[in-house]
């Protein structure tokens, strides 16, 4: 049996790391500037720095931050892909069904306005 | 601070895709895989160091205006199917033209049934560049978040979104 690890295809991490505030606010501050360091980030945050490591961890996991030494320092980079394949596989997918709903609706009701000329 | 919000410096963009390294090299440098996905543009690989990298503008880019050439580079590092390294440079609009030239680092390693492709995008100095790789210029495509799930569609299933 082939075995991988488990964030190479489980969106639950994806999910999970973006239910929290934390973690969200440390995404949009990595999307507002890329490439920082845990001190950094630390230092926007009222939280020890033992809590922003185990946030940024869990980003990690979830293929939402990735990270880039750079000579003696850790960096952290925004990864947008995992976001953007829960948008491409979930939220077009019902925007899309909602469009078509509305389009058959319309197609619907311009049927009867012909109904009664 | 000499850098304005959201022109970022360094880009790194990650996707795991259920196909070989040598798959994925390919989807990447060939044309007629590459022209595919995302911006559906073919992009000529000339796979040496040294060597040019293009990519052209399809017939409704043209039609728009765009000039043959819209990408332009050339090849640092050629390790097959794992690491290219390329110079990167958008030609189709005068701002980006006129920009310092990123460069740009593809890698690609097996990671059990899956591989990891990671791209990495060095943007010195070339805020207009970061801002439409990053995905966040309004009617644009989405940048290399759009390009990479959308590769992983057309490998994994076949067909792309796009188009």
């Amino acid at each position: 049996m082939v075995t991988y690890d488990r964030r190479v295809v489980d969106d639950d991490l994806v999910f999970k790391a973006l239910a929290d505030p934390t973690r969200r606010l440390l995404l949009d501050r990595l999307f507002q500037r890329d490439g920082r360091t845990l001190t950094e980030l630390e230092s926007e945050l009222e939280m020890t720095r033992f809590g922003v490591m185990k946030h940024l961890r869990l980003l990690e996991e979830a293929g939402l931050v990735t990270t880039r030494r750079s000579g003696r320092e850790k960096l952290h980079y925004l990864n947008a892909v995992p976001i953007r394949l829960i948008h491409d596989r979930w939220i077009n997918k019902y925007t899309e069904r909602q469009i078509s709903a509305l389009v058959d609706l319309k197609a619907e009701l311009e049927e009867k306005d012909g109904h009664h000329d | 601070m000499t850098e304005t919000a959201n022109s970022t410096m360094v880009q790194v963009h990650r996707v795991y895709i259920k196909a070989s390294p040598q798959a994925i090299w390919d989807a990447i440098t060939k044309p007629e895989w590459n022209e595919k996905f995302g911006y559906q543009v073919p992009g000529e690989f000339d796979l040496r160091e040294g060597g040019t990298y293009r990519a052209l503008a399809n017939q409704e880019m043209r039609d728009h205006g765009a000039p043959e050439v819209i990408i332009d580079g050339e090849i640092l590092v050629c390790e097959p199917p794992h690491r290219l390294v390329q110079t990167w440079n958008i030609m189709f609009e005068a701002g980006t033209a006129a920009e310092p030239v990123t460069r740009l680092t593809w890698e690609i390693e097996a990671c059990g049934g899956f591989s990891a492709l990671t791209v990495t995008h060095e943007l010195t100095d070339a805020p207009l560049a970061a801002a439409f790789v990053g995905g966040e210029v309004p009617n644009a495509g989405g940048g290399w978040a759009y390009v990479l799930s959308d590769l992983k569609s057309l490998l994994e299933t076949g067909s792309a979104m796009a188009g």
